[in-house]
């Protein structure tokens, strides 16, 4: 029975570990690095909504990441909205994007779904790049205002964003729970698995992979809004890029996809990796932290699909409990 | 808009579209025979520009005469590579082929920007430097050159997949792997021949581009784009159908660029690959 | 007497030049078991495919306690009543055995706990009870058929298809797969069975429908089908005397 309290003992660890962690460590880069693994956890788990539980592997998703970015930081320039309301505009906009691309989209499968998804998301960052209302390649700048919670910005101290990033994720790990073990985790687990004996059973492919996409894009447009605030800048190259699409997915497929806290190992992990490469092969620019990506991205893909968490459940694997009444438990609930 | 004008440039936009279309060949062949998608594609691409760049910056010898040794080497690599990494993931879920390969894509990127660093190169004074007229039109000799080389090399391969045995058995291969696998052909090599044959195709575009485009580590991911649309526009697994789609999208796109705004070219050509992919999904020519 | 619970008029499947089924006809009624045979090619998987909605027929009309369906997506026709197994299984192997149930319950119990009883129960249906807990893909291929049924059978179905569900079974298993499906006809669901294990069909089917190369070419009761000369025809392509005839 021990083995059942393992994973969400674990988390809890993590968790209040995360919370201490920026009062006890006070050197800047460190907290900004801290910061950086929250962000990239939180995009990760929110990316897994729809590539790990759906098994849509989107490419594009750095489109919704800018979405929410843009939109809160237009709102606040232009209209003097607050940010906090701006991320949730930016949630829904992304949302309602992820709609109008998901339709045609989900008609086609594995391979071709992915590289309507890259296609997706180049259009857009070529869009935002030629537009000039929206910033062009130039992008925004925000002012540093008088620092407070409404105003979602902070100058002296970076521990307001360390608990906003923590809370994020926090809550993005709990949509991710709710939603697996509620119908519509089962459906879309089922559609991952077998998507013709799900529609034999009344399971509607598109409206079930739409849920998917609309939830995994409003949290990672509100990561995107948390961006803006943070780094008071934004452009194309930041928040619309392929690569962002890569980072988030391969976060993801690192720490395991379909699995509740393997996009947060993953993040742990990768950033670790990317902070050790900058300091063997100095500064990045030269390729180097490709060429890690690139490795890590196929070394899992052919040797470890199921990622760390499959690793790490492969060698101590958790036994069979006994049902309380005919309660279930399955994958998604770890 | 003069007459002159449309026609030089659709005809430029030909020129182009052949070597997209070579490319793309060399994409839907893999796909045909094993069902895989291979985002690595434009980096062999890459290498083949790579190869000629040095091989001229070095030894001076020019691209398009080592362009057979582009071809074999690519060849080799392809085949290599299959050997050393794709064999592993043939059965494995889709998942973990798309990531391969997309993972592929990375490190080969990496890779050249950190030992050949991310500056422009160029391949200057070539033996084909220099423009020609035809017609009262302009063109660029290498640009004529290269399509010419393309379509070559595209009838090459559209010969050995029609004319002999091997590319029978490649074909047959692609038709039905375990009923071609009980006549005797053995799987394992024509799939190292089709990834070596994708990469030489993919590596002579790019030997034959180094004459006049220029040379970096991420070249590959606009010619990625574009196979992919050339692929699916033409059909996955159809050879034919690359070609002319390939013609097709290179006038798109310089017509695009010309008509309307040239930083919008990739919208355009884009957003002709999504209408495709959902209107009709086998593409003009291919198997659905 | 009621009109029947489900109505084939003329059900026609091409595929480019190919004619899988050619003006096929049958009614199945309420609480009935029909078997299906025929030699390999037949047609009837086609004829189940057309059924639950994977094909759209080329002509012909099918019609579900008087309601057209013929062309319906797959899951509008479960909505409707008609559930299926499939002739390769089609388990979710990332889940558990109850969860592969639970989701067939999923389309009348929203709720998960509500799901997971009915779920549970149709497991001690068919027998899968005390394996609710493991990896569904850790069954053997005859308990992954059992737990496709209790899936399917989830679903609240009036009429559930099942492909080939005795294939590959032991002569006890398949008399235990006949009388899993007596007893899922005495809950009142008609079944239309696919079958090449004639003891497994035989014994328990009010009717038989016989198809060879697409076309029908015989419906009757089984004995009758036992001894009719095109049927064995159309099986051994000679005289051939039929075991107790």
């Amino acid at each position: 029975m021990r083995r059942r309290w393992a994973w969400p003992a674990a988390g809890a660890a993590a968790a209040a570990a995360a919370a201490l962690f920026p009062l006890l460590v006070a050197r800047p880069t460190w907290q900004n690095a801290a910061i950086l693994m929250l962000m990239t956890a939180q995009l990760g788990v929110a990316w897994n909504v729809l590539g790990g539980y759906a098994g849509q592997v989107s490419l594009g998703h750095a489109a919704f990441f800018g979405t929410g970015a843009y939109v809160s930081t237009l709102l606040s320039l232009k209209l003097g909205v607050s940010p906090w309301l701006g991320m949730l505009a930016g949630g829904g906009t992304a949302s309602l994007l992820a709609l109008l691309v998901g339709w045609p989209c989900f008609r086609l499968k594995g391979h071709y779904f992915a590289m309507a998804t890259i296609a997706v998301g180049e259009i857009v960052q070529a869009l935002v790049n030629g537009w000039d209302a929206l910033g062009g390649a130039v992008g925004f700048t925000l002012p540093l205002a008088e620092s407070g919670f409404w105003g979602f910005v902070w100058g002296r101290s970076k521990l307001p964003y360390h608990y906003i990033a923590l809370s994020l994720l926090l809550l993005t790990l709990l949509v991710n729970w709710a939603v697996a073990r509620s119908r519509i985790g089962y459906y879309l687990r089922a559609i991952k698995d077998e998507p013709d004996a799900a529609r034999s059973l009344g399971v509607s492919l598109t409206r079930y992979k739409l849920y998917a996409i609309a939830i995994s894009s409003f949290l990672v447009a509100t990561g995107g809004t948390l961006y803006a605030q943070k780094e008071l800048f934004i452009d194309p190259g930041s928040t619309l890029s392929t690569s962002l699409s890569i980072k988030m997915a391969l976060v993801a497929i690192l720490g395991g996809v379909g699995t509740l806290g393997g996009p947060v190992l993953g993040a742990v992990v990768l950033t670790f990796i990317e902070e050790a490469s900058r300091i063997v092969f100095g500064g990045t620019g030269r390729g180097t932290d490709l060429v890690v990506y690139g490795l890590l991205i196929v070394l899992i893909a052919v040797y470890q699909p199921a990622g760390i968490v499959g690793f790490l459940r492969a060698r101590w694997p958790a036994r069979e409990a006994e049902p309380r009444g005919a309660g279930a438990r399955g994958e998604g609930a770890t | 808009m003069t007459a002159q004008l449309l026609l030089q440039t659709l005809l430029s936009g030909v020129l182009i579209g052949l070597v997209y279309a070579l490319v793309a060949v060399g994409l839907t062949l893999i796909f045909g025979v094993m069902d895989i998608v291979n985002f690595a594609h434009g980096e062999f691409l890459m290498l083949g520009m790579y190869a000629s760049f040095w091989g001229f910056a070095l030894w001076k010898l020019d691209p398009i005469f080592t362009l057979p040794l582009t071809a074999l080497l690519l060849f080799a690599f392809g085949a290599a590579l299959y050997h050393a990494v794709i064999r592993r993931i043939i059965d494995a879920p889709m998942l973990s082929q798309i990531f391969t390969s997309f993972g592929l894509m990375i490190l080969f990127r990496g890779l050249a920007q950190y030992l050949w660093k991310p500056d422009f190169r160029s391949v200057d004074h070539t033996v084909v430097e220099g423009k020609v007229a035809f017609a009262g039109l302009q063109f660029g000799l290498p640009q004529v050159v290269a399509a010419l080389g393309a379509v070559a090399t595209t009838g090459a391969v559209w010969w050995f997949l029609r004319r002999t045995r091997l590319g029978a058995a490649l074909e047959a291969t692609a038709a039905d792997r375990e009923a071609a696998a009980l006549m005797g052909i053995d799987s394992q090599k024509m799939f190292a021949l089709a990834w070596g044959i994708g990469a030489a195709c993919a590596g002579v575009a790019g030997a034959l581009l180094s004459t006049y485009y220029p040379i970096f580590p991420e070249v590959g991911s606009s010619f990625i784009l574009i196979a992919f649309v050339l692929v699916a526009l033409g059909g996955f697994g159809s050879v034919a159908g690359a070609f002319w789609a390939g013609i097709l999208v290179g006038i798109v796109e310089v017509l695009g660029g010309f008509l309307w705004d040239p930083a919008y070219k990739m919208v355009l050509v884009l957003s002709l690959y999504l209408l495709v992919v959902w209107l009709r999904p086998q593409g003009l020519m291919g198997k659905a | 007497m009621s009109a029947p619970l489900l109505e084939v008029e003329g059900l026609t499947k091409r595929f480019g030049g190919l004619v899988a089924n050619e003006d096929v006809s049958f009614a199945v009624g309420e609480g009935e078991i029909v078997g299906l045979i025929g030699p390999n090619g037949a047609g009837k998987t086609t004829v189940f495919n057309s059924l639950a909605g994977f094909f759209a027929p080329s002509s012909g009309e099918i019609r579900l306690g008087g309601l057209p369906i013929a062309g319906l997506p797959p899951e509008a026709v479960a909505a409707l009543g008609v559930a299926r197994t499939f002739q390769i299984v089609r388990i979710f192997k990332s889940m558990t055995v109850l969860e592969n149930a639970m989701v067939g319950a999923m389309l009348r119990h929203r709720a998960v706990p509500a799901a997971a009883r009915l779920g549970y129960e149709m497991l001690r249906f068919t027998g899968l009870e005390r394996r609710a807990h493991e990896p569904a893909s850790r069954l053997t291929v005859a308990e992954q058929k059992r737990l496709e049924i209790a899936r399917a059978l989830a679903t609240g179905p009036r009429l559930l298809l099942l492909d080939e569900v005795m294939a590959g079974l032991t002569p006890s298993e398949v008399q235990e797969a006949v009388e899993m499906v007596k007893r899922i006809r005495d809950r009142g669901i008609a079944c239309v069975v696919v079958e090449h294990v004639m003891e497994g069909i035989m014994p328990i089917a009010d009717r038989m429908l016989v198809l060879e190369r697409g076309r029908k070419i015989a419906e009757g009761p089984p004995a009758a089908i036992a001894s009719d000369p095109a049927v064995i025809a159309a099986y051994l392509g000679e005289e051939y005397r039929a075991p107790g005839a």
